[in-house]
């Protein structure tokens, strides 16, 4: 019996910088195990969201519980619990691939044997001596993902992972993930710029605007909104007038 | 697992010791760098090789009188070579080291554009009655070619050779400009090595948004910045002993004080610009910034802090200033133990303020630190 019913319950969270409203009374749950998508145009909110999610960022109002708890007085607890992939990080350029595994594989203060199961996982065993810069730009998003899969993550949180990367590496990540899903207990939050990305690995599909959820479903479902779309894009222009990805 | 070489202390010194060492601009800026601009500058300064200085004449008619008959023409036969349109005339000076002068014999238009062209740095308009030095007063060059030029044409080459008993030369280590330099040179590579090593790379690495990922893990965040100083002080250590060793070898510098007192100082000034730079580089992510930051703390303390030469030729009234900046009191520090023999009770509060100013600004930039 688990203490939690929800891996992730935000709670009428607001967020404000300066006279920005980033986020307005948004309320959001996830399921142990639940992939979701959290889609939407820039400056929709997903960003500020996410990293209220992740602890870096505090919420003006509203509170944000991770296993049952909150980010003040647990943060290295929840440090543990939360793997994270950001679409644009570089690591240091002169490391190989396996020494890069081995620096944060020591901030969790796990061994070799850790880093040799993620190299297997994504599929990078023969890049291990390989230095980070001489990586293409699919095998550095499978060594982020292998970063991010180090301390066996209770929530994964994922920002545009395939953002950039052709057909065959944006396949290659996602039958990683999917084999997460099958794999284990990890809860996910992907955000993403491709419909078919949300559908293919997620759950449940969160399409936020101006700080707010506009609409939360399965891609079935919420298709099916206002009268039945082809496209989340179709169905965001008639919420709003506006395209999803502008 | 307790292995040492999984705690994450020693895997981010390794980190970041790995991406110095790896880098081959790295290697040339913060090691041959120095000893190449010390060996240069050393050359330069200290060498008292032969002097070749070229001076044109003109000769000119005057009242019918020849010119073959002028006392300087006349003395260039007697003690130089002649070599086409030039006289050569070697002075021999075992203590000032030699000197030639080459007199080329030319026209008035032809003097003036070798003059504008850097081929000669006087003209001498040479009259049967009397001499005219054409000079630029400012130039040393010319100053010293007239001075020469004059002295030949009255006394004849034996001026240059007599009165060599007044010189008495100094030779000895710790009064060459060398011996100034060198110090300097050790205190200018701290001072660079810390503010780009430490400052630029967490610039770098903040706009690469690599710091926002690292702190999203359990890392503590003042073993990053312990870790970035530490590999940064190892490498500081190895580029200081290949200058201090090739200044040894070439130059025969030597530590006239107290090499504890070397330690400390050398220390201090890692501790003082280590705490500066996390300070400086606490903000920003924009390296474009971060650059203009560093060149702002570094570049007066480059021109003012008597790296390359004494700032006592500075106003007065700036000494005070100068002397307090954290630059000048390692450079000073480290010219009073060459040089000077000073010990650890010349240097303790030089090197009790640097630390002071290091351990102060790590606090401050700490508590202000932006990592994403």
């Amino acid at each position: 019996m688990r203490e939690f019913e929800y891996i992730v319950d935000v709670r009428h969270v607001s967020k404000s910088f300066k006279d920005v409203h980033a986020v307005k009374e948004v309320n959001l749950t996830i399921k142990p195990g639940e992939f979701l998508a959290l889609l939407g145009p820039n400056g929709a909110g997903k960003t500020t969201l996410v990293e209220m999610i992740e602890g870096i960022q505090h919420p003006d109002e509203g509170e944000i519980f991770i296993a049952g708890k909150q980010w003040k007085h647990h943060e290295q607890e929840l440090h543990q619990m939360i793997g994270l992939s950001l679409q644009e990080t570089r690591f240091m350029d002169k490391l190989t691939s396996y020494e890069t595994m081995r620096l944060f594989a020591s901030f969790y203060k796990l061994d070799t044997d850790r880093v040799t199961e993620v190299f297997n996982l994504i599929g990078l065993e023969d890049k291990k001596k390989a230095y980070v810069n001489n990586l293409s730009g699919g095998q550095r998003q499978r060594l982020a993902l292998g970063v991010a899969l180090l301390n066996k993550p209770k929530i994964l949180l994922l920002d545009e992972p395939t953002t950039g990367l052709d057909p065959n590496a944006r396949r290659e990540i996602w039958n990683i993930l999917l084999g997460l899903k099958k794999g284990q207990n990890t809860s996910m939050i992907l955000t993403s710029h491709y419909m078919e990305e949300a559908e293919h690995l997620c759950d449940r599909i969160v399409i936020m605007d101006q700080g707010t959820i506009l609409a939360e479903g399965r891609l079935q479902e919420i298709l099916t909104l206002g009268g039945g779309h082809h496209s989340l894009d179709d169905l965001f222009i008639s919420l709003t007038g506006r395209h999803l990805y502008e | 697992m307790n292995r040492i070489t999984n705690h994450q202390l020693y895997r981010l010194i390794t980190a970041h010791f790995f991406e110095i060492i790896r880098e081959p601009a790295v290697i040339f800026w913060g090691v041959v760098f120095p000893i190449l601009m010390a060996w240069g500058l050393g050359i330069a300064f200290t060498q008292k090789g032969a002097v070749n200085l070229k001076l044109a004449i003109v000769r000119v008619t005057d009242k019918g009188v020849s010119v073959d008959e002028t006392k300087l023409i006349r003395c260039l036969k007697a003690s130089g070579v002649k070599k086409d349109s030039s006289y050569i005339v070697d002075l021999k000076n075992e203590k000032l080291g030699n000197t030639t002068l080459t007199f080329i014999e030319t026209s008035w238009s032809n003097s003036y554009t070798m003059l504008k062209k850097g081929k000669v740095s006087l003209i001498i308009e040479d009259k049967p009655l009397e001499t005219i030095y054409h000079f630029d007063p400012a130039n040393s060059e010319a100053r010293t070619a007239y001075q020469l030029a004059s002295n030949l044409a009255v006394y004849g080459p034996a001026f240059y050779t007599a009165k060599q008993s007044e010189i008495g030369l100094l030779t000895m280590t710790g009064t060459r400009y060398v011996d100034f330099l060198i110090p300097g040179l050790l205190a200018m590579g701290i001072m660079m090595a810390c503010s780009w090593g430490i400052s630029y790379t967490i610039i770098e690495r903040r706009s690469k948004k690599l710091l926002r990922r690292m702190v999203a893990t359990p890392m503590k965040k003042s073993n990053f910045l312990l870790a970035l100083i530490t590999a940064r002080f190892a490498m500081n250590i190895a580029e200081a002993l290949l200058l201090f060793v090739f200044a040894w070898l070439y130059f025969g510098t030597k530590v006239q004080g107290s090499w504890p007192a070397l330690i400390v100082i050398f220390l201090a000034g890692n501790i003082a610009f280590s705490g500066i730079s996390v300070l400086i580089s606490s903000h920003t992510a924009n390296p474009e910034i971060g650059n203009g930051i560093i060149n702002a703390l570094v570049t007066p303390m480059m021109v003012l802090s008597g790296v390359f030469f004494s700032y006592h030729n500075f106003p007065d009234w700036t000494i005070p200033v100068i002397r307090n900046l954290p630059l000048t009191m390692i450079a000073d520090s480290f010219r009073s133990i060459f040089n000077e023999g000073a010990g650890l009770a010349d240097i303790w509060f030089q090197a009790f303020v640097l630390t002071s100013l290091g351990v102060v600004s790590f606090v401050i930039g700490l508590k202000i630190f932006k990592w994403y």
